[in-house]
């Protein structure tokens, strides 16, 4: 159990708050949905392979809309995707997230002008949490990513907000 | 064969035909074929002995402004180890042009590509409908005169 482990006297009780229970376990766990558009969706490949291994932070990819948390969006997003883009985000149970991967995503990237058939920025169909610039971004960028993802998951609360 | 000798072998089998030996920057000339005329020159470029050119590498659509648009075909030949290019001209008002599926296969997608981004129609294809874009997109846009929609199915599409 690592940091648990032979550190109780007696009993196995552990007092913590709900917030930071699901917390830990939400940010512990982010299942991304398996799908890319682009070259972005190279280097998230070789971000989930075994040289930067996405599964030590507890992130492995899931074939199904239904059973992620997270859709990393990487690649160019056209506008004949976004449709697909926003249903299988609508799929998506909640709490669910969004990482904008490279250029293209954030902004529309090369095609920003004459793109005639490129959607400027996902955040036109559905919320972004967090943007990774790069063209496309390293794997080093990617992973930055999601662990500024886990840090916002962490500041989450269930508790009522006045 | 060089292009010129194609040509003259051309010219002598489709007497009454006006083909012409156009100039290009760099490399061979190619060969402007009439729009009407481009399905009968295909198959016997490619069923001809002499010709054999048993593979259509790609076909591309042209809009050269000023009312001129065009097809141009890139012919080679694996048995006789030579190439050719022929060209069709088209206005834009009304591009149309005869289909080469029949003689090539590989046409197929690439004429319903250069009907998709050029709105070039191919007269005798089997099934001439947008392969790219999405089905209900307006217009085409690789055209010199195409505008850009503000929207497309309630999203902005200008940056």
């Amino acid at each position: 159990m690592g940091l648990l482990d032979q550190r109780f006297e007696n009993g196995n009780i552990v007092i913590s708050s709900i917030d930071s229970l699901l917390n830990w376990a939400r940010l512990s766990s982010l299942w991304p949905m398996q799908f890319g558009l682009a070259c972005c969706a190279i280097e998230m490949m070789a971000t989930g392979a075994s040289h930067y291994d996405l599964d030590r932070f507890g992130i492995f990819f899931r074939g199904t809309p239904r059973q992620s948390d997270v859709m990393i969006v990487a690649g160019t997003v056209t506008l004949k995707m976004a449709d697909r883009i926003k249903i299988l985000y609508d799929q998506m149970s909640e709490p669910r997230y969004v990482v904008s991967m490279g250029s293209c995503s954030n902004c529309g990237g090369p095609y920003w002008e004459h793109g005639y058939h490129v959607l400027k920025g996902v955040d036109r169909v559905i919320p972004v949490d967090v943007y990774v610039p790069g063209c496309p971004p390293r794997p080093e960028a990617l992973m930055e990513g999601l662990m500024k993802l886990q840090e916002k998951i962490r500041n989450e609360s269930l508790v009522k907000t006045a | 064969m060089i292009p010129q000798e194609i040509l003259d072998t051309l010219i002598k089998q489709f007497p009454g035909v006006t083909f012409e030996l156009k100039k290009a920057g760099s490399g061979d000339p190619s060969i402007l074929v009439p729009p009407d005329r481009i399905l009968d020159v295909s198959r016997f470029l490619r069923d001809d002995d002499r010709m054999a050119f048993d593979s259509l590498m790609c076909l591309s659509g042209v809009d050269y402004t000023g009312g001129r648009m065009g097809v141009v075909y890139h012919l080679d030949s694996m048995t006789k180890r030579h190439k050719v290019t022929l060209k069709v001209e088209v206005s834009d008002d009304q591009p149309e042009c005869q289909s080469v599926e029949s003689v090539w296969k590989t046409a197929n997608w690439h004429e319903r590509e250069a009907f998709d981004l050029f709105g070039i129609r191919f007269a005798g294809h089997p099934d001439l409908r947008r392969i790219l874009l999405p089905d209900d997109w307006v217009g085409h846009p690789l055209r010199k005169d195409y505008e850009l929609p503000e929207y497309y199915r309630g999203m902005k599409v200008p940056y």
